[in-house]
């Protein structure tokens, strides 16, 4: 065991051995011509090359495993029995010296995903309460526990802040590197690091349940979620092999040709066929990773790629979703009374509008927290009704006042169409059975989306949908806006999923974008769902890509970096193929023996895993100056 | 009976044959129930049950295939009767 232990740690050294050795054994015969230092150097360059592979063959049988490694050792073994001792040497030296490049190349493609997961702690600073610290191992601290962060440190735990505030760079979380202040109560991610202060973090979450493990460990599944390429080669693959053993002993029966039967087995090895479709996925994947774009696997590149319908949902998505108070058409007589009632209503709802407009009534410094409510009610696709002081409060669209019979003046009509045409949602109030107010409710357009669209489209994107719960007119002018293909408005949840239904039902692909919170359903429905600018856990459970930053820039390289991915693989399968069509042709005309067959196995190994390396690179990195030009540009 | 997780973190995986080799000595273990071997994060996942192996007795049978094992972390999954 100990032995094995020993070479195995120093494969290195062996292969740069043999190389020495077949370098003298040349030497010896062209400089000095004696075939005995040729024949000798070539003996034990063979030997000691040998060992390490027919140890990896010998556990992989133990484990009833038939394995390159195997393929390798038999034909080199039968070199040697016929004396070709040249050919067993470069054999097995291309062979190590193969795997050694394979490892480094390898390890390169892997590195995005190394550099995240060094970013995750190792240790965590307690904070005892008898005022003591002491610094522990990751694994023992516990929830409840209270954690202390310097300066400079990257939080361990995810958690709220106790004591202290700080600036906090969160972007190993959301992909955006920008300092985010926080203090006390506020919580915070573990993976962020402290631009300055200090704080006392208690733990909510350790380890692997924290948002960034569970990052960790969704972009690591991902790397070998195979797409069904991937898996149908896999299935191939352990055939194979063994099929590889078996065809090698028919040729020796029937041609009684040892020679060629050894060489089979060499140009057998299936290398460059299995390593090349993962290879390209886990580049692309770990070029997604760091631009905190998280794609699920080889299969979600596989069904992003023919996406050729987008559907968006609007607010914050296709706008901002930090909606204000625009427009107030104000018809009563103590418009204080009329906000401070609307407002307390809209505390009762976490609809985005009320949001907005409890906002603006406490900016416009009325008290409408300690008034009464006696009972409410909310009426799905029309808003909601309250009893508050001693009033019937009705807040909502144009249905529910139409349902209650509240009568609309002329003015009040042209009022109510000027806000509209504004893009603003409309919040109509109605007291007591008269119309008080009409409040326009507006959200920001997402800066440079119309040219992000566009760049969707150019990568072949051919249908933009946008689905709100939001009235028509408020759709429509978004839409003519950023320009889109097919707007559907004041729809429930489930029609949305049910024009995704109809979508798929046309045969297109369809792709659901929304932030993930609220929209589940639809993401779940779309052949691929994108939560956008939310790393919950929902988002990350229910959809396929997860976009941390909210950005579309992040979009469309999802995209376009799926397409590449996917050409890429086709790549490196097609490689592969050729390879093996060309050795087989290659052993029938007799232009190719073993050494050569294993250069042509090894340098194909590499050009896959080169083609691969080109995904890692691809496409530019988001940059400050970009972040900077998102700046808002408001509707009205 | 409890099932427990165990995650070996393994020195860098290189060949997907050096999968199947872990993967299917780790399930011929006594009380494994269920095996993954992630290949690109070099990482062995294993269901198991702790009245018949430990963790630590998983670590031993990989390591003897050859692959050094970094580190073993143990974790509770939902208890099974």
């Amino acid at each position: 065991m100990k032995f094995q232990r020993y070479i195995q740690n120093h494969q290195n050294q062996i292969t740069l051995a043999s190389a020495i050795l077949i370098a003298i054994g040349f030497a010896g015969k062209y400089l000095l011509s004696s075939t005995v230092v040729y024949d000798w150097a070539f003996i034990l360059a063979s030997i000691i090359a040998a060992v390490p592979i027919m140890i990896h063959a010998y556990q992989s049988l133990r484990v009833k495993v038939i394995s390159i490694e195997l393929l390798v050792s038999i034909a080199v073994v039968g070199a040697f029995i016929i004396g070709e001792y040249n050919e067993s040497a470069i054999v097995t030296f291309l062979f190590l010296f193969g795997s050694y490049l394979e490892q480094r190349t390898l390890s390169k493609t892997r590195q995005s995903i190394k550099s995240l997961t060094q970013m995750a702690p190792e240790t965590a600073v307690i904070l005892h309460d008898d005022g003591t610290q002491e610094e522990v191992d990751i694994d023992d601290v516990d929830e409840g526990d209270h954690i202390m962060v310097k300066t400079g440190a990257s939080v361990p735990v995810d958690g709220n802040i106790v004591s202290g505030s700080g600036y906090l760079d969160e972007s190993v979380i959301t992909g955006e590197s920008k300092a985010v202040a926080k203090t006390a109560g506020d919580s915070v991610y573990s993976g962020s690091i402290l631009g300055n202060g200090t704080l006392t973090v208690e733990a909510t979450k350790v380890g692997e349940d924290t948002t960034f493990g569970k990052i960790i460990e969704l972009v690591e599944d991902a790397q070998d979620a195979k797409s069904p390429a991937e898996s149908f080669i896999d299935k191939f693959a352990q055939y194979y092999t063994p099929a590889v053993l078996v065809i090698a002993v028919l040729v020796y029966l029937f041609t009684r040709d040892f020679p060629t039967a050894i060489t089979v087995l060499v140009l057998g090895c299936p290398g460059a066929l299995v390593i090349g479709a993962p290879v390209s996925n886990v580049a692309g994947i770990g070029n997604g990773a760091k631009r905190g774009i998280l794609l699920k696997g080889g299969a979600v590149m596989d069904d992003f790629a023919k996406v050729d319908t987008f559907v968006f949902d609007k607010t914050g998505t296709l706008t901002l979703g930090n909606t204000a108070v625009s427009a107030v058409k104000d018809y009563a007589d103590d418009s204080k009374e009329a906000l401070a009632l609307v407002a307390r209503a809209e505390r009762l709802s976490n609809h985005p509008l009320g949001k907005a407009i409890t906002d603006y009534a406490t900016h416009e410094k009325v008290d409408f927290e300690q008034l009464d409510v006696a009972e409410n009610d909310t009426v799905k696709g029309q808003g909601l009704t309250a009893t508050i002081d001693g009033h019937h409060v009705l807040v909502g669209n144009l249905k529910m006042m139409n349902a209650n019979s509240i009568a609309l003046t002329d003015t009040q009509k042209a009022d109510l169409t000027d806000v509209q045409h504004t893009g603003s949602s409309v919040v109509m109030v109605a007291v007591d059975g008269a119309l008080k107010l009409i409040l326009g409710v507006s959200d920001t357009i997402r800066p440079g989306i119309k040219a992000q669209l566009q760049a969707l489209r150019d990568h072949g994107a051919k249908h933009l949908v946008m689905l709100t719960g939001d009235n028509k007119i408020t759709a429509q002018y978004v839409a003519e806006q950023i320009g889109l293909d097919e707007v559907h408005a004041e729809l429930l949840p489930e029609e949305k999923v049910d024009y995704i239904k109809k979508f798929k039902d046309q045969g297109r692909t369809v792709a659901f974008v929304g932030d993930g919170i609220n929209d589940s359903p639809a993401i779940a429905t779309a052949q691929i769902g994108i939560a956008m600018g939310s790393g919950t856990d929902v988002a990350i459970e229910t959809s396929d890509v997860v976009l941390m930053q909210s950005s579309f820039e992040a979009l469309v390289h999802a995209y376009a970096l799926s397409k590449k991915t996917v050409i890429n693989t086709k790549e490196n399968i097609a490689i592969a193929i050729g390879v093996v069509v060309f050795l087989l042709i290659g052993l029938i005309v007799g232009f190719i023996y073993m050494a050569s067959g294993m250069f042509v196995h090894e340098a194909s190994i590499l050009v896959v895993i080169f083609n691969a390396m080109r995904l890692i690179s691809y496409g530019k990195m988001p940059t400050q100056a970009q972040q900077a030009a998102t700046q808002k540009t408001s509707l009205t | 009976m409890t099932t427990k997780r165990a995650v070996l973190q393994l020195d860098g995986l290189t060949c997907p044959s050096c999968m199947t080799k872990i993967e299917s000595a780790l399930a011929h273990q006594p009380g494994v129930e269920k095996v993954k071997v992630l290949f690109n994060a070099s990482k062995a996942k294993a269901d198991f049950d702790d009245s018949k192996v430990s963790a630590e007795e998983l670590g031993q049978v990989v390591d003897k295939l050859g692959y050094e094992v970094k580190k073993i972390k143990v974790k509770d999954t939902v208890a099974t009767k």
